[in-house]
């Protein structure tokens, strides 16, 4: 075992959503490099509650890297400095004894802070309901076997369907653009065959709604792929952009039949 | 006995009971459909396909989930597979076949026409998620791929590199996306269920708590549907996501619902050790790489300290092929993981405090080279190394158990209705199809079977024989729950004393895990008998939770979790201690053959065990649901 680190955290706290925020300086003292950072904000937690203090509110929880509920801005990075790596895997063995670290939230205005580290991300959830699926109800599918489907194609499919929803792109564009998000889904839903009869309007819908929840445009400065911790492409922004200039320039009156539907 | 267990299970042959079933049931007109309003709580495998399927047969679905996305349900970090009778290798798998594994891999003690259903779902779930773009892997000639499991000599699981659980998922979250942007289903993130109602013993409701205004809510409904997964976080340490819990189903069982074989949990085998006190949770590493990695200890108690490499060939007890020729290194998890503490309790663990074993890649490298490796786990290999800082490339894996599923839960019956009237329960959170121990790569067929194919179909049939009155969120018994849950969160917020509720969470598991892990025995049951009551009068004295309730307060969520988990872990020690026999996941030292392994006794314990709640400070009674095997000749489990 090495010995522990003794950290300076400044850490953004604000108690809800229209208050005012403001950092706050905390002694992390002794901490095991062996522990995640998000177990080392659990022992500075434990300590504030133990000393009648507040705890710092931040989301998390599979801890795996999975599920892409935490996230938070640490020194300036999103995840932080670990390439590849969300803030439940960074370990604290990444830090030296002494270190500062600033721990903030995302910043952006498609996602408004909840309390402290905590911001609701649930316009990206309406992306996806602006057209991020496969329509196929229960019960209507052929056999699994029925379609091949060459094995590049599922990998790359599998390659942008990767993407853990965490909001780092988002976070770490200069434009707050939600475009590597958006265009994962595109992307991982168009490579496959079941993909295509929705494929040209599911481009202009879901771009639209990314639009109307006030995120930035996308100008490709490329921090998304460096900021995403499943190593989605900005290839596929370009896969986006491809799909819904043809959408646009072929676009066909949906008719309204009635019966349908 | 006072609940009335009837398992509805339909008549005629195993093989037809499901169609039959179907038929006889009644169906509700599609234009009633959306008149009809159900509640599912969860957003899993088991909650969202349950929520969109429902939706799209029209029905009018509120979905409930504490995560802020349901994308975000435990189910995202499933990583091995999931199973189906496809037979597409080609090498003797069939509906029979993956149902026999299921009974014998839970060692008998599941009920047969669950399992067989389940076993002829699996095909269509399949096609189902293929449908919705999954990307599962595939062969060259652009045909779906598999991989074995523990437990089967078949190789039956389909997969998604090591992220299957999340691209099921997504496939459920993206159906589930759909119908709510479609009107049918309204999402309710960050809103954790905290009261079921009941009406007249019939279940009309829950009460939730939005988590970040804090307000409580009542929702009424004309059934309920809980698919909140399990109570692996008993043991504090877990593979399980930090928020799993038991609230939902341990306050239903408050309010009449059984709570079927608690004490049967799983401990998975593979997990990365322990580095400290400060663990906050065990990473799961998938049983796939059992397919591939040889586990192993020194032989000798003097090598533990050694660097793997000095070891010699000789020196190294491959001990689950040594000691189960015919599966070998996929024996099923009970198997394997006792097998572990077994080696470490004999002093021959490695790593920190010897609470280790290694799974070695050496010889899959030599044989198939590293790239064919990488290919199979690279993303579990990269996990490995940045959680311990060792490359499993060089050094082979340090593995050690760990809490990681429940087979126990809500008692059900065929329809997965519970012994409450409109409360039904899917997926993890019910006890129905794995007995006494799961399968690899079966929880997530069970739970997509459950939410896409059965409930669908059942829900249909509850609500179009019942005539449900109208209830409002006005009556008097949703006033009393709301009462009741303010009154426990003021109590939680006004004791201001001086442990946080996570200490507490930790002692509870550290009792759980040493009296009734993955050995138990009397002696050590009937301690944890005391010393859990006593714990929990120390938390309602002496726990702290800051702040207030109408706030984002993760302290008061985690106190309200951590006192329920202290009244269900004496449920499961109870059930520990009166299921006098060992089987599966349960294993009860005095219940052993000479060489070690698990002694069922049919005779006395052929049923499940559904436990009844009998009010604040009485034993618990327990109700008895007695299983036939009509189609399974009751065997000694062999993997030797
Ligand atoms: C690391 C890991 C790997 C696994 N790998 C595999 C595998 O390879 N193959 C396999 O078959 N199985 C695997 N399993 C098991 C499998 O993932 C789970 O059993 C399954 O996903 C459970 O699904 P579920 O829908 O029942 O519940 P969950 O996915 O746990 O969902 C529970 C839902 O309920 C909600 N909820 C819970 N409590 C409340 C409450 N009080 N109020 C409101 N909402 C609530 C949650 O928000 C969530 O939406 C794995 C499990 C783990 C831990
Ligand atoms: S907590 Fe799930 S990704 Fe970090």
């Amino acid at each position: 075992m090495s010995a522990g680190l003794n950290l300076t955290l400044h850490v953004w706290r604000q108690a809800g959503p229209n208050a005012a925020g403001r950092m706050v300086d905390y002694k992390a003292t002794d901490i095991s490099p062996e522990m995640s950072f998000l177990e080392m904000l659990d022992v500075v937690n434990e300590r504030l509650i133990e000393s009648g203090g507040d705890p710092i509110a931040f989301d998390h929880d599979c801890r795996e890297g999975i599920c892409g509920m935490c996230g938070v801005m640490i020194n300036g990075a999103a995840h932080g400095p670990m390439k590849l790596t969300t803030a439940c895997q960074l370990h604290m063995r990444t830090f030296k004894d002494g270190d500062e670290i600033t721990i903030e939230p995302w910043r952006a205005a498609g996602f408004p802070v909840v309390r402290d580290l905590v911001v609701d991300r649930s316009a990206l959830d309406r992306i996806i309901q602006a057209g991020g699926y496969i329509s196929a109800p229960t019960g209507s599918a052929q056999d699994a076997n029925a379609l091949p489907i060459p094995k590049q194609d599922a990998d790359e499919a599998m390659d942008a369907a990767a993407c853990i929803g965490c909001g780092a792109c988002v976070a770490a564009c200069p434009n707050s653009s939600a475009s590597l998000f958006t265009s994962a889904k595109i992307t991982h839903l168009g490579k496959l065959p079941q993909g295509q009869p929705e494929r040209y309007r599911r481009a202009l819908s879901m771009v639209a709604q990314m639009d109307l929840e006030g995120f930035g445009g996308c100008t490709l400065f490329g921090e998304c792929q460096e900021a995403c911790p499943k190593g989605i492409s900005i290839d596929s922004i370009t896969q986006m952009n491809r799909d819904y200039l043809w959408a646009s320039l072929t676009k066909r009156e949906e008719k309204k039949v009635a019966g349908a539907g | 006995m006072t609940v009335k267990l009837d398992s509805k299970i339909p008549g005629g042959p195993l093989a037809e009971k499901w169609d039959a079933h179907r038929f006889e049931m009644k169906l509700v007109n599609p234009a009633n459909k959306r008149k009809y309003h159900v509640i599912v709580v969860g957003s899993g495998l088991a909650g969202a396909a349950a929520a969109a399927s429902m939706s799209e047969l029209g029905y009018n679905v509120s979905c409930f989930a504490y995560q802020d996305s349901p994308r975000r349900a435990h189910s995202i970090a499933a990583q091995g597979g999931i199973n189906a009778a496809k037979n597409y290798r080609n090498d003797g798998d069939s509906i029979r076949r993956l149902f026999y594994d299921t009974i014998k891999g839970g060692d008998f003690r599941a009920r047969e026409a669950n399992v067989y259903r389940l076993a002829q779902i699996s095909v269509d779930i399949i096609d189902q998620c293929v449908a919705q773009g999954v990307p599962f892997a595939r062969e060259y000639g652009g045909l779906l791929a598999n991989r074995s499991f523990g437990g089967a000599q078949v190789s039956r699981t389909f997969y998604a590199r090591g992220q299957t659980g999340q691209q099921l998922l997504l496939g459920a979250y993206q159906a589930l996306e759909k119908e709510i942007a479609h009107g049918s289903v309204t999402m309710y993130s960050r809103h954790e269920m905290l009261d079921l109602v009941t009406i007249d013993g019939v279940a009309r409701g829950i009460i939730t708590r939005d988590m970040v205004s804090g307000k409580i809510e009542a929702h009424v409904a004309d059934a309920v549907v809980l698919g909140t997964g399990g109570y692996g976080n008993v043991f504090y340490l877990s593979t399980n996501a930090k928020g799993c819990n038991v609230t939902a189903t341990w306050r239903a069982h408050k309010k009449g619902a059984a709570f079927a074989n608690p004490c049967y949990t799983q401990i998975h085998p593979t997990c990365i050790p322990q580095s400290g006190d400060h663990q906050s949770k065990l990473t799961l590493m998938s049983e796939s790489l059992r397919n591939d990695g040889r586990v192993w200890v020194p032989k000798r108690r003097e090598d533990c300290g050694k660097h793997p490499s000095e070891i010699a060939e000789d020196d190294r007890d491959y001990y689950l092929e040594r000691k189960y020729p015919s599966f070998g290194n996929l024996s099923p998890r009970d198997i394997a993981s006792r097998a572990a503490k077994e080696a470490c309790d004999d002093g021959r663990g490695v790593g920190p405090g010897g609470r280790g074993v290694y799974l070695d890649f050496a010889d899959a490298i030599k044989r198939l080279g590293k790239a064919a490796i990488e290919e199979r786990y690279g993303n579990l290999f990269e996990m490995y190394e940045r959680i311990t800082a060792e490359d499993p490339y060089t050094v082979p894996m340090r593995i050690y158990p760990a809490s990681h599923y429940s087979m126990g839960g809500l008692w059900v019956d065929y329809n997965l209705m519970s012994n409450v009237q409109g409360l039904h329960v899917i997926g993890e959170a019910n006890f129905s199809d794995h007995g006494a121990n799961r399968l690899g790569a079966s929880a997530l067929m069970q739970g997509l079977g459950d939410g896409y194919y059965v409930i669908p179909n059942t829900i249909g049939h509850y609500l179009a024989s019942n005539k449900l009155g109208k209830v409002t969120a006005d009556h008097p018994e949703f006033r009393a729950a709301i009462e009741q849950v303010e009154g426990r969160q003021r109590r939680l917020l006004g004791i201001k004393g001086k442990r946080t509720p996570d200490s507490f969470h930790k002692e509870l598991g550290k009792i759980m895990w040493e009296k009734c892990g993955m050995a138990r025995n009397a002696k050590g049951l009937n301690e944890a008998l005391q010393e859990i009551p006593a714990l929990r009068e120390e938390f309602w004295q002496n726990v702290t939770v800051p702040g207030s309730g109408e706030e984002l307060n993760q302290s008061l969520e985690k106190a309200g979790r951590v006192a329920d988990f202290l009244e269900f872990g004496e449920l499961l020690v109870t059930d520990a201690l009166h299921r006098e026999e060992s089987c599966g996941g349960h294993f009860r030292e005095e219940h052993q053959t000479e060489d070690g392994e698990a002694k069922r006794n049919d005779e006395q314990f052929a049923y499940v065990a559904a436990w009844e709640y009998a009010g604040e400070g009485k034993s618990p009674i327990l109700n008895k649901e007695p299983l036939v095997f009509e189609n399974v000749h009751l065997a000694t489990r062999s993997y030797k």
